[in-house]
C-alpha cells in the first residue's frame, strides 16, 4: 500500500475521474461566487427569498437546474452526493444529476442517506433524520408562495417584507370551504422563524414536520425563477394553519408491504391489472435498510379467490 | 365637539401638464357622508385617490385622525402604516367592482380576507362573519362559495361592500358605486349603503356625477367644476338653493322641465 497525503489522494482523483475540458463541477468559478453570495445572504435571512443569476445548465428547466446550480456551488471534493427523486434514488433523473456530479466533480456518490454530506432532492425529504453535517438541496418550481394570489412581483415583494399574509390564509379557507378540510397535500406553505412565509417546493405535507428545527442546514434553488432561500440549523418552520382546523400529516391504515415500516410516507403500487394494489415506502434507501436489519412487512395482499366468499 | 377625522387642505395633483385638481379644502367628520358631485373629467377620481392613500397629490396635504397619534399626514407615515390604515380604519368601494374583489377566490373568501389579514385565525369564525356579511348585503348564503365571476353587476357591487366593511372601518371611500348598473338596482344598492352607513356610523366620502344619489345618501356635498371647488356645504342647502352658476346649471338639468 503506496501512502500518500489527503491532497494527493484528492487532485490524483480530480485528474482520474472528472471530464477535460470542464470546470470541477461544471459552472465557472465566477459564477459558483455569485451563487454562494446568494446562498449566504439567503442563510442570513431565513425563507427570504434571494435572486441570482441563474446560468444555462445541459439540461432544461424543470429537470432541477436550480438545485443543481446550487450543488454545484457548494460541493467540494471531499463530498459525498446523494441525489432522491420521489424518494427513490434510481429514477432517470436522480441518476442523470448523480452522473453529472460524479463525472464533472468527481466525487462519491451514495444512496444511503446517513453516509451523504450534500443530498439533492424533489419531491421528499429522507426518512432518516438529517444531521447537522449535512445539507440538504431542494428543487424548487415555483419559489413565491403567493403568486397564486398575487401576480405582481413589486407587490409581492412588499408583502413578504411587511408580512402580510393574510392572503395565505385566504387558500386555506378555500380549500375548507369547498372540500370540508386542507386538501393541499404537496408544497403546503410554511413560515420561517416567524416571518417568511415559503414554498417548500413540491415535498408531501408528511415532510413539513421535518423541515422545524432540522440540524442539516436546507437549501433551495428555483432554475428558471433564479431565486435561491433557504433554512438555517436549527430553525423553526411552522406550517400555516387555522385554530379550529390545525395541521396534520397523512396517515395510512396499512404499512409498508415490503419492510413493515408505520412510520413512512407510503406510495401506492397496483401490482397487477386485477387492481392488486401495495403500499410501500417512498424512501427507497430506508426501506431497503430496513429490510438489511430483517424488518418484515405483510408482502403482497393475498389474492382475492372465490372461494374466500364460499 | 367631535374630532376632525379627514382633512384635505389646498390638495392639487397635475398629471403633467394635465390638471387632475386643484386647490382643495374640506374637512369630514366621523359618521358623515360627504357627496362628491361634478360632471365626467372634473376630477372627482384624482381627489378621491389622492385621500385615500393610492395616489400621492402634486401639493397639499391629507391629514387622518389615527387611533394611536391623532391628526397626521397620510403621505408621511411610513409605507407600512399606511398600508395597514387601508385594511383597517379605511374602506375602498372601487367604480368597477373587479378592481376590488378578488374574482379567483369565492364570497365568502373575498369577505373573510380583510379578517384573516388583520390576525383572524379561526375558520370558523371567519365563516360566521362572511356569513352576517353576505346576509348584512342581501346576498343568498347558498352563493357563499361561490365566485364572484357568476354574480351580478349588482351583487359585484354588494360583495364589494360587505369585503370592505367586514373590519367596520372608520372611513369608506366609494367612487361611483352606482353607475354601470341598471335602475332598480341602483335603487336598491343606494338604499342599502344608506342603512349600513347610518346603521354602523361609518363616515363615507362618495364620488358621484348622480346628484340623485347625492340627495338620497349624503349630508354634505361639494360640487367640482374643471378640478375645483366650485361650492361645498350641506346637500339640501346646495340643492335647493345653488349659489354658484355652475351648480345652478347642473341642478335645473336634471329638474323635469
Ligand atoms: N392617469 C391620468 N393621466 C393623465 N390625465 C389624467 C389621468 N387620470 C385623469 N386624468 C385627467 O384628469 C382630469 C380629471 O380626471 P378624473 O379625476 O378621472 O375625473 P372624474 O373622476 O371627475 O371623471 C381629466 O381631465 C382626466 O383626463
Ligand atoms: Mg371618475
Ligand atoms: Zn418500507
Amino acid at each position: 500500500m503506496t501512502a500518500i497525503s489527503g491532497e494527493q489522494k484528492k487532485s490524483s482523483r480530480l485528474k482520474e475521474k472528472t471530464l477535460d475540458g470542464y470546470n470541477f463541477a461544471y459552472l465557472d468559478d465566477q459564477t459558483k461566487r455569485m451563487i454562494r453570495r446568494a446562498t449566504l445572504k439567503a442563510v442570513a435571512i431565513p425563507g427570504y427569498q434571494v435572486p441570482f443569476g441563474s446560468r444555462e445548465m445541459p439540461l432544461p428547466f424543470g429537470w432541477g437546474t436550480g438545485g443543481i446550480q446550487v450543488t454545484a456551488s457548494i460541493i467540494g471534493i471531499d463530498d459525498t452526493l446523494k441525489v432522491i427523486d420521489q424518494g427513490a434514488d434510481d429514477t432517470t433523473n436522480a441518476v442523470n444529476i448523480r452522473r453529472f456530479f460524479a463525472k464533472t466533480a468527481g466525487v462519491e456518490t451514495t444512496e444511503n442517506t446517513s453516509d451523504a454530506s450534500i443530498i439533492q432532492t424533489r419531491h421528499r425529504i429522507p426518512e432518516a433524520k438529517l444531521k447537522s453535517d449535512q445539507i440538504i438541496v431542494y428543487q424548487v418550481p415555483i419559489p413565491e408562495p403567493l403568486r397564486w394570489i398575487e401576480p405582481r412581483e413589486e407587490e409581492t415583494r412588499k408583502m413578504h417584507a411587511l408580512t402580510e399574509y393574510g392572503v395565505m390564509h385566504v387558500g386555506l379557507y378555500e380549500n375548507i370551504a369547498h372540500f370540508g378540510k386542507v386538501t393541499t397535500s404537496y408544497n403546503y406553505p410554511v413560515q420561517v422563524n416567524d416571518h417568511y412565509v415559503m414554498s417548500p417546493s413540491p415535498i408531501p405535507k408528511f415532510d413539513n414536520p421535518k423541515m422545524d428545527e432540522m440540524p442539516a442546514l436546507q437549501l433551495f434553488g428555483a432554475g428558471r425563477e433564479k431565486r435561491i432561500y433557504a433554512v438555517p440549523p436549527y430553525t423553526k418552520v411552522k406550517s400555516l394553519d387555522f385554530e379550529d382546523h390545525p395541521f396534520e400529516i397523512e396517515s395510512w391504515s396499512e404499512c409498508c408491504a415490503l419492510c413493515g415500516s408505520s412510520s413512512s410516507f407510503l406510495d401506492e403500487v397496483i401490482t397487477d391489472d386485477k387492481g392488486s394494489r401495495m403500499f410501500v415506502c417512498s424512501d427507497s434507501n430506508f426501506c431497503a435498510n430496513r429490510r438489511a436489519k430483517g424488518h418484515k412487512g405483510p408482502g403482497l395482499p393475498r389474492k382475492f379467490e372465490i372461494k374466500d366468499i364460499e | 365637539m367631535t374630532n376632525v377625522l379627514l382633512s384635505a387642505k389646498n390638495l392639487s395633483h397635475h398629471y403633467g401638464s394635465q390638471v387632475g385638481c386643484i386647490d382643495i379644502n374640506f374637512d369630514i367628520y366621523p359618521g358623515e357622508v360627504l357627496g362628491v358631485v361634478g360632471e365626467s373629467g372634473s376630477g372627482k377620481t384624482t381627489l378621491l385617490k389622492n385621500i385615500s392613500g393610492l395616489l400621492q397629490p402634486s401639493s397639499g396635504s391629507v391629514k387622518f385622525d389615527t387611533r394611536v397619534d391623532g391628526l397626521k399626514d397620510i403621505y408621511l407615515l411610513s409605507e407600512p402604516e399606511r398600508r395597514l390604515l387601508m385594511r383597517t380604519d379605511w374602506g375602498i368601494v372601487f367604480q368597477n367592482a373587479r378592481d376590488g374583489l378578488r374574482m379567483n377566490v369565492s364570497a365568502g373568501a373575498n369577505v373573510g380576507e380583510r379578517l384573516m389579514a388583520i390576525g383572524a385565525r379561526n375558520y370558523g369564525d371567519i365563516r360566521n362573519e362572511a356569513t352576517d356579511w353576505l346576509q348584512n348585503v342581501e346576498i343568498g348564503l347558498e352563493r357563499i362559495d361561490h365566485y364572484p365571476e357568476t354574480f351580478s353587476g349588482g351583487m359585484l357591487q354588494r360583495l364589494q361592500i360587505a369585503r370592505n366593511l367586514v373590519t367596520k372601518p372608520r372611513l369608506v371611500f366609494m367612487d361611483e358605486p352606482t353607475s354601470g348598473l341598471d335602475v332598480s338596482v341602483q335603487a336598491r344598492l343606494l338604499d342599502l349603503i344608506r342603512g349600513l352607513v347610518s346603521q354602523l356610523g361609518i363616515a363615507c366620502i362618495i364620488v358621484s356625477h348622480d346628484l340623485g344619489v347625492m340627495r338620497l345618501l349624503s349630508n354634505r356635498l361639494i360640487v367640482m367644476h374643471q378640478g375645483r371647488v366650485v361650492e361645498q356645504g350641506l346637500t339640501d342647502q346646495v340643492l335647493d338653493d345653488p349659489q354658484h352658476p355652475y351648480t345652478q346649471l347642473l341642478v335645473s338639468s336634471i329638474l323635469p322641465v
